[in-house]
């Protein structure tokens, strides 16, 4: 078979590297005397360079060509990123990864590893081999490390000192981890401090959403020790004024993400606030950080939420928020920037949202579910926004046609004072 | 007298016009065609009465198609004819019946979806070789599908938006052709035999083995009679309240309406043509306006955008191998799906609605994206294709294409939306009926509860549950899911999702496409991470290279010129060009990201001799996916709000 990888169109590939034009030059002589090209003539440069192209399956393939190319299949560099995809045929439509190959790979490559993910699906045997792989990392130095449920959050049926322990290989034998995504697991209090004292130096993202194991002085004392720390996921249940002050203390670096997730376990349940002083010593800590929060509320549980001022950037209300939260919003959120409103009562937001086109200055998104506003006061918002406002997603039935606007003209106007062409969004009439 | 094999040029034809949908007299251009000159024409439909009992049709399907039969026969009645019901396959019986009725024309309406085109051009083959002339015509969409295809270079449409546009540059619709008459049917006959009932006439529905013991009558009664005088009901309804948008969803809306057409248009009783045209001079009418806007035919463009997505992709109601599909790891859960499909949920919203899609076969469109949701991405995370499964027992509406369509469209599959949000269980049912008057009709044991608990009877005090004489958790199952935990979720998982969607390596074999921002989780599990230099880290800023596209076909003077970038990581990235390349305005800030994503690459515009480094802040995602095996990038791609940047 005679597929030209190299030097099909001469000029355009040579840039790739130094030696291809004389490559090309011996390729195409040997092609024309005796319509053989030698492959083995390929420098390990450019084949590492295919591979890292190729998909693992075909580098396998290619890797049973010759000994040369078994050699570059093995080359470091391309064992660095692995994601282990954990899948049970009972409970997942994706295949899984090759049980030889996690073998061949804590075998011959774990000490390669520095960019590790696990995808695991919604059954416990593939959280258990999930755990099962990694306490088997022990010569590795992982630089990130994600745990993602792709269906239900499988790690939580695990038993907790199973979980821990395996994670704790990780913690104790990587020393420079810099991102840890460990959403939805039953990581606890001690295994955090596990975490801090080797790799405090080097942390410079965690993202632990639903953790239920961990306590506010837990994640305290990662937020004190690891002062590289830039990003950081966790429920408001974890949020505290110490920890805020922690993250904006003079030897820790500008934060850049923190995300929040304010999820009610039960309805009618309190929440604590958090000062204004604790958000001001951050924003002035840390200028440019975003604020990311997910709420999934009932209505009646904003009480302590939009009373004072906070430096919130991307908000999402992921289920019902009143009327009157939004109106708070729109006070209390200068640095405003994403708004995503899933679900509101039945009438229209019309002066809220001006108000927030009016007091946050920097909203440059915005998402609209199953509200209501009538289309004058939405092209008054757009208005008012203008050429800032970069996603508008609005639900069609979400505009009320008004004696103003009907619906064939709102994306007129709307479009008009966007200096783009826009549409609302539609959903199928099925 | 002697009769030549396909001899009709002496002689006049005898024809077979055979039924699947288009089950109607009006406007019906193939059976006209049959009728034409010709000296007899007979009727057929296809049963296949082993395939009934076995078939994954609900009994109010089948019953639906039965009293469409029945009013076919009938109304052929009417013209001395008759419809010839046919125990079999077609490809078994076709050759049979072309020999012993002399057959030597066959019409038949234009099939668009796969499955049914595979099957035409077998019984085609099959009739040319009997030396019978085959007639198709096209009835049961407004529009030639190819034709649409075609004006989009070949690929059908993958956005609404984008159909509409290719809708407004063609010529409207044909108007819909005459109704078959006695006029029209000239001398032709059909010869009917005296055991014709016993041989050819519409089966029951016992003798289909259903049990109809107990099954209430039918709240849809089919047949083309039952929808013609719907669509005059339909349309003095909009002449009445003179209005033509979308009427706002109600707690009346949910029931099923005698105004309603969507199972007519199913079963080609009712003529889409003759909707769209109707529709059109009602609108002149009343509005005075010449000309009606696109979204006059809402509904039927819905249609016809799903069956010009599906005409050329047999696995469109499947995951594996699709390739406008997304691919999402769902959770299988059989016992979940069936509590789904049972109407055991325990939320009374999503319950009453499964069960008024079991006991009539009809549910409004609102309420299908509610049940639609909570079964994909809203709560339960399980596949879509096991949705449209239980849609198509159940729905008489349930066209293959438009099914499937729909629920990649509502499971965020496919047809990428921007907008990202899940209906809550709770919420939706509550603002569309305060009352709660849906979910009693439709769930009695709930009917003690109070407006205030009947969406969420599990909060209802121990006093009001006893009250209402229904214990939560004894007589009504406590929900089956924490709505709040599960769309937080499924947020995530979508997210996650689309993220890696457009993190995909792309286009071209010298360089990769990355568009990757504010991914709030940068660092692990990104493929090809590695290759970067890990410089941004300590600034927030990241550098990459953009090389010219050598191959693109302009690269020369003062035109556009493609330019590939290799963007990693979020916020501002700096892109240096490492070639020398003119340039004074790149088109991929925010303003133009809409423009960006309809061209095929990045375009940069070249103008005069400077080398610079240019900061550009992305934003918006590429139109990445994978299409055919290759990855290439959809006409429209962003991240739906909520799943980009940042969050």
């Amino acid at each position: 078979m005679h597929r030209r990888v190299v030097g099909q169109k001469g000029g355009d590939d040579a840039e790739e590297g130094p030696g291809a034009p004389e490559l090309c030059k011996r390729l195409r002589q040997d092609d024309s005397e005796d319509g053989a090209v030698d492959w083995r003539l390929l420098p390990e440069e450019i084949l590492l360079q295919i591979f890292q192209y190729l998909p693992l399956l075909d580098r396998a393939f290619a890797s049973q060509v010759c000994r040369g190319w078994n050699q570059t299949f093995h080359t470091p560099e391309l064992w660095r990123c692995f994601e282990f995809e954990l899948n049970q045929p009972a409970s997942s439509y994706l295949k899984a990864t090759h049980p030889d190959l996690i073998k061949q790979i804590i075998k011959r490559h774990s000490n390669h590893l520095q960019y590790v993910s696990f995808k695991v699906d919604s059954s416990t045997e593939s959280a258990e081999a999930a755990c099962d792989i990694l306490s088997q990392l022990v010569n590795c130095s992982l630089k990130t490390l994600g745990l993602i449920s792709t269906a239900r959050p499988s790690f939580m049926e695990l038993p907790k000192s199973h979980f821990i322990s395996a994670l704790t290989v990780v913690f104790v034998n990587s020393k420079s981890l810099s991102s840890l995504k460990i959403d939805d697991t039953p990581v606890d209090d001690p295994s955090l401090k596990v975490l801090v004292a080797n790799n405090s130096d080097t942390l410079k993202l965690l993202k632990m959403s639903s953790c239920p194991h961990v306590s506010p002085a837990g994640i305290l004392c990662v937020a004190d020790q690891c002062h590289g720390l830039r990003e950081l996921a966790l429920n408001y249940h974890l949020l505290s004024d110490e920890l805020l002050l922690a993250l904006s203390s003079e030897r820790h670096v500008h934060l850049e993400h923190l995300r929040i997730d304010v999820v009610s376990e039960n309805p009618g349940q309190q929440f604590h606030s958090i000062k204004k002083s604790s958000w001001d010593a951050m924003v002035r800590h840390s200028p440019k950080f975003n604020l990311v929060m997910y709420f999934f509320l009932y209505e009646n549980e904003f009480g302590p939420f939009f009373g004072d001022e906070v430096p919130v950037t991307h908000l999402y209300f992921g289920r019902s928020v009143s009327k009157e939260v939004l109106g708070r919003v729109g006070l209390t959120c200068p640095r405003l920037v994403e708004l995503v409103v899933c679900a509101n009562g039945l009438r229209p937001l019309d002066e809220e949202l001006i108000r927030i086109a009016e007091r946050c200055r920097q909203l440059s998104a915005i998402g609209l579910g199953e509200c209501e506003v009538s289309c004058s006061a939405f092209v008054e918002f757009v208005k008012m926004c203008g050429g800032r406002l970069t996603q508008l997603s609005i639900m069609e039935e979400v505009l009320v046609p008004d004696s103003k606007y009907g619906p064939d003209d709102i994306h007129w106007e709307v479009s008009k004072h966007l200096g783009r062409v826009w549409f609302p969004d539609m959903m199928p009439t099925w | 007298m002697f009769f030549l094999k396909g001899d009709s040029v002496n002689m006049a034809p005898n024809s077979i016009h055979w039924f699947r949908k288009g089950l109607r007299l009006h406007d019906n251009p193939a059976l006209q065609e049959a009728v034409r000159g010709a000296d007899t024409v007979r009727c057929v439909y296809f049963l296949d009465p082993w395939f009934a009992g076995s078939s994954n049709l609900g009994v109010h399907r089948w019953r639906f198609l039965l009293q469409c039969l029945d009013d076919l026969d009938s109304n052929l009645r009417k013209l001395n004819s008759r419809l010839f019901v046919i125990r079999g396959q077609p490809a078994n019986v076709f050759p049979r019946l072309f020999k012993e009725w002399k057959i030597s024309r066959l019409t038949f309406e234009y099939d668009s979806e796969p499955f049914g085109k595979e099957r035409d051009a077998a019984i085609k083959k099959l009739a040319m070789e009997a030396g019978v002339e085959v007639i198709v015509k096209i009835s049961h969409t407004l529009y030639n599908l190819d034709k649409i295809t075609e004006l989009n270079g070949g690929q059908p449409p993958l956005t609404y938006k984008r159909f509409q546009t290719l809708i407004s540059r063609m010529d409207p619709p044909e108007m819909p052709v005459e109704t078959l008459s006695n006029t029209i049917m000239g001398c032709c006959v059909t010869p009917v035999s005296e055991d014709h009932g016993d041989k050819y006439g519409v089966p029951s529905l016992e003798e289909l083995g259903f049990d109809i013991e107990g099954l209430p009558s039918a709240v849809w009664p089919g047949g083309e009679t039952e929808a013609l005088t719907r669509i005059e009901r339909h349309l003095e309804r909009k002449a009445w309240v003179a209005n033509f948008e979308r009427p706002r969803m109600n707690a009346n809306s949910l029931l099923a309406s005698p105004t309603g057409l969507s199972p007519y248009l199913r079963f080609g009783c009712l003529s889409c043509r003759l909707f769209y045209f109707k529709l059109t001079d009602l609108y002149r009418k009343v509005k005075k306006n010449n000309t009606p806007p696109l979204s006059l035919y809402g509904q039927l463009l819905w249609r016809e955008f799903f069956y010009t997505a599906a005409t050329t992709n047999p696995r469109f109601d499947k995951m594996e191998g699709n390739p406008i599909c997304v691919r999402i790891p769902w959770d299988k859960n059989p016992e979940a799906l069936a509590k789904w499909a049972e109407a055991k949920t325990g939320f009374p919203w999503i319950d009453a609605i499964m069960t008024q899609l079991r006991q009539e076969g009809w549910i409004h469109h609102l309420a299908r994206h509610a049940v639609a949701c909570f079964l994909t991405r809203g709560d339960l995370w399980i596949s879509w294709e096991e949705g449209m499964k239980v849609f198509e027992e159940l729905l008489l509406d349930a066209d293959w294409s438009v099914n499937a369509g729909s629920w990649m469209w509502l499971s965020c599959s496919s047809f990428f939306q921007q907008f990202f949000h899940c209906y809550c269980p709770v919420g939706f049912g509550r603002r569309t009926d305060p009352n709660g008057d849906f979910i009693r009709r439709y769930l009695p044991i709930l009917r003690g509860f109070p407006a205030k608990y009947i969406y969420d009877p599990w909060n209802a005090p121990d006093s009001v549950q006893a009250a209402a004489k229904c214990i939560i958790g004894v007589h009504y199952p406590k929900p089956m899911v924490n709505h709040a935990e599960a769309s937080r979720l499924n947020i995530e998982r979508m997210k996650q999702i689309y993220q890696q969607l457009s993190r995909y390596r792309g286009l071209g074999k010298n360089f990769t496409i990355f568009f990757c921002h504010a991914v709030f989780f940068p660092l692990a599990c990104f493929p090809g991470y590695h290759h970067m230099p890990d410089t941004g880290h300590s600034s927030g800023l990241y550098r990459c290279n953009v090389s010219h596209d050598m191959a693109g076909p302009q690269h020369s003077g003062n035109r556009h010129r493609n330019v590939y970038c290799m963007l990693h990581e979020y916020h501002t990235v700096n892109i240096t060009y490492s070639l020398y390349i003119p340039i004074y305005n790149i088109l991929c800030g925010v303003q133009q990201a809409t423009c960006c994503t309809q061209e095929e690459v990045l375009q940069v515009r070249g103008s005069e001799s400077r080398n610079e480094i240019l900061t550009v802040k992305m934003t918006l995602s590429p139109p990445l996916t994978s299409y055919n095996g290759k990855l290439q990038r959809s006409r429209r791609f962003m991240l739906p709000v909520g799943t980009s940047r940042v969050w």
